[in-house]
């Protein structure tokens, strides 16, 4: 096996890094070997950085997420509004979600909870895929689960 | 009634659009900066008006500006800080989103005065709404020429672009910002050197958070007199607080520096949420030290709030009230800097998980004798002794929730039991 020396590294290419992984994801579904592979290949970087990078940030998802990303907000502020765990435990019970089970078997939703959303005003916050929906109860979050299982 | 500066145009109709801007005086500022000042004055202007940072530190705006290098032969770069994700923290989204012209002319005024010809948006990942409103924006201010070449006739020519950061507190931090920028992962650089004078692609940088770029308008427009005349003698300019926790009216709003906490909490936030009584604040953000109910007359500016025992932070007060968990809420904060803890240095990367693993067991009951001097010696540990000031961030919050709340870890771990419950 040759000895991969380190490949040298153009600074205004490699800046693209974050903004190429972004389009990589959207064309692939997800960051995929093959994603990644691709956007190395592109920049001029080895995909081993590439993969580095990309495991230090939240937003790149390295598996396809579901057609629903449901994030709930576990910050202070939603805490001390009755978001965070009790808006989980709604929520995994309308989904019909098992304890440590992150998405519904039928692969539509997925669950996770996050830090701080800055949106603190509107407490307690969780996040649909791009949208944030703020002043969250029991009643509202079921009337938007069941408004998305009927798509 | 303090008259509103930062947040003067957030709720017109339509806002966030260049022509709703420009009726409301927007871009005067650079006009006059451009044609009847050099860059010099601009600098001079700044640091006469006292504007300090409003992303954490409170450094003065002025003094950054002043310690860019000079010589036309390097290039230099301006960033703007909107990784916004302080826990508590919602004040730089508004302004994004409400006025994101605003935040371009403080940058191309701040950028002129520093002589930069390249400027960067660094924009927390999560906010879809401010991308797309400063992407619009941008591309407006260099269709009407307040960006590009030869910006108002003046010879001055500046490019501006957003970066969308990925999901990372810590490139809030500003070295960890600008390796992010870079295309890296975003871990911290060591300091000194700072920025101004190795920055970006190792050439000097001027790092600004937003709120702090949007005061530079009203500065030109209106003098560094008339801005230092605002707030306290050392703290001065109107700042804007975000309210959260339990109040009745959580949002943000802008007052003086200086403005008392219970005027804010009590005059515009709409008091305790329910009536009940408050157990606790937290000033400046999820990273500042607590106060106490009895400390609600302190004045919100940097000076006061340090001698406070606690720091102004980001302005972000969050409101306690009796019958919440204090070993719960800590948790709560440690998860988080476990969460965001880059993984860099050892102290910071053992410390703040050990950290959330003794409180996460104290509050499920498996609290046991020698954990709060064990918490205690973590801090020890910790403080000071961290590559970047995450660590710090981490101990502040325990420190104060151990010295305020003693008696209830001691309750969780002696009798089993939360008074709060």
């Amino acid at each position: 096996m040759p000895v991969r020396t380190k490949l040298p590294e153009d600074p205004a290419k490699r800046s693209m890094l974050l903004t190429a992984l972004y389009i990589a994801q959207e064309q692939y579904g997800h960051l995929s070997k093959e994603a990644i592979e691709r956007v190395a290949q592109r920049l001029g970087v080895l995909p081993k950085e590439v993969y580095s990078t990309a495991s230090f940030y939240t937003l790149y998802n390295t598996e396809r997420p579901a057609r629903y990303h449901i994030q709930v907000c576990e910050g202070l502020s939603c805490h001390l509004n009755d978001g965070a765990e009790s808006l989980v435990d709604h929520i995994r019970c309308k989904l019909k979600l098992k304890e440590e089970q992150a998405r519904t078997e039928d692969g539509r939703f997925s669950l996770e909870t996050v830090q701080c959303l800055a949106a603190c005003d509107t407490a307690p916050n969780i996040r649909i895929n791009d949208e944030l929906y703020g002043q969250m109860t029991p009643e509202k979050t079921a009337a938007l689960l069941e408004k998305l299982m009927k798509e | 009634m303090f008259e509103r500066i930062l947040l003067r145009n957030v709720d017109t109709i339509g806002s966030e659009k260049i022509d709703v801007y420009l009726a409301s005086g927007g871009y005067q500022a650079l006009r006059r900066a451009l044609t009847e000042c050099k860059p010099a004055d601009l600098i001079e202007m700044v640091q006469k008006s006292g504007l300090r940072g409003r992303g954490g530190a409170g450094f003065p705006a002025g003094v950054k500006w002043g310690f860019m290098p000079k010589s036309p032969d390097v290039t230099k770069y301006v960033c703007i800080n909107a990784d916004e994700g302080e826990p508590g923290t919602f004040k730089d989204r508004e302004l994004m989103e409400k006025d994101p012209h605003q935040v371009i002319e403080g940058t191309i005024i701040a950028s002129y005065a520093v002589d930069a010809h390249r400027a960067f948006v660094y924009i927390r990942g999560e906010f879809f709404t401010s991308v797309k409103r400063l992407i619009k924006a941008i591309a407006d201010a260099y269709e009407r020429g307040f960006l590009g070449k030869d910006i108002l006739g003046s010879g001055f020519d500046l490019d501006l672009s957003v970066h969308r950061g990925a999901g990372a507190y810590i490139c809030g931090e500003e070295t960890a910002l600008l390796e992010s920028l870079e295309g890296k992962r975003g871990e911290p650089r060591k300091k000194p050197p700072y920025p101004a004078q190795v920055g970006l692609f190792r050439q000097p940088t001027l790092v600004h958070n937003v709120e702090t770029l949007c005061n530079v308008p009203h500065i030109v427009n209106r003098g560094a007199e008339w801005y230092a005349n605002i707030g306290t003698p050392k703290s001065t300019g109107p700042k804007i607080f975000c309210v959260s926790g339990h109040v009745n009216r959580p949002g943000n709003y802008e007052l003086p520096l200086g403005t008392p906490l219970r005027e804010i909490i009590h005059d515009y936030a709409g008091g305790p949420k329910n009536g009940k009584p408050i157990k606790a604040i937290i000033p400046g953000g999820s990273s500042t030290p607590m106060l106490t109910p009895a400390q609600i007359d302190t004045p919100m500016d940097f000076e006061s709030l340090i001698a406070a025992g606690s720091m102004l932070g980001t302005g972000a007060i969050i409101v306690i009230g009796e019958g919440t968990c204090m070993v719960d809420v800590a948790r709560r904060t440690a998860r988080f800097f476990a969460h965001e803890s880059c993984g860099y240095c050892t102290p910071c990367r053992v410390g703040t998980h050990h950290m959330r693993d003794i409180l996460q067991r104290i509050e499920e009951g498996g609290g046991e004798a020698g954990d709060i001097e064990l918490l205690e010696k973590l801090c020890d540990g910790m403080q000071g002794r961290t590559f970047c000031p995450l660590g710090d961030a981490a101990v502040a919050p325990m420190r104060s929730s151990l010295q305020l709340f003693r008696t209830e870890y001691e309750q969780h771990i002696l009798e089993k039991k939360c008074p709060a419950a």
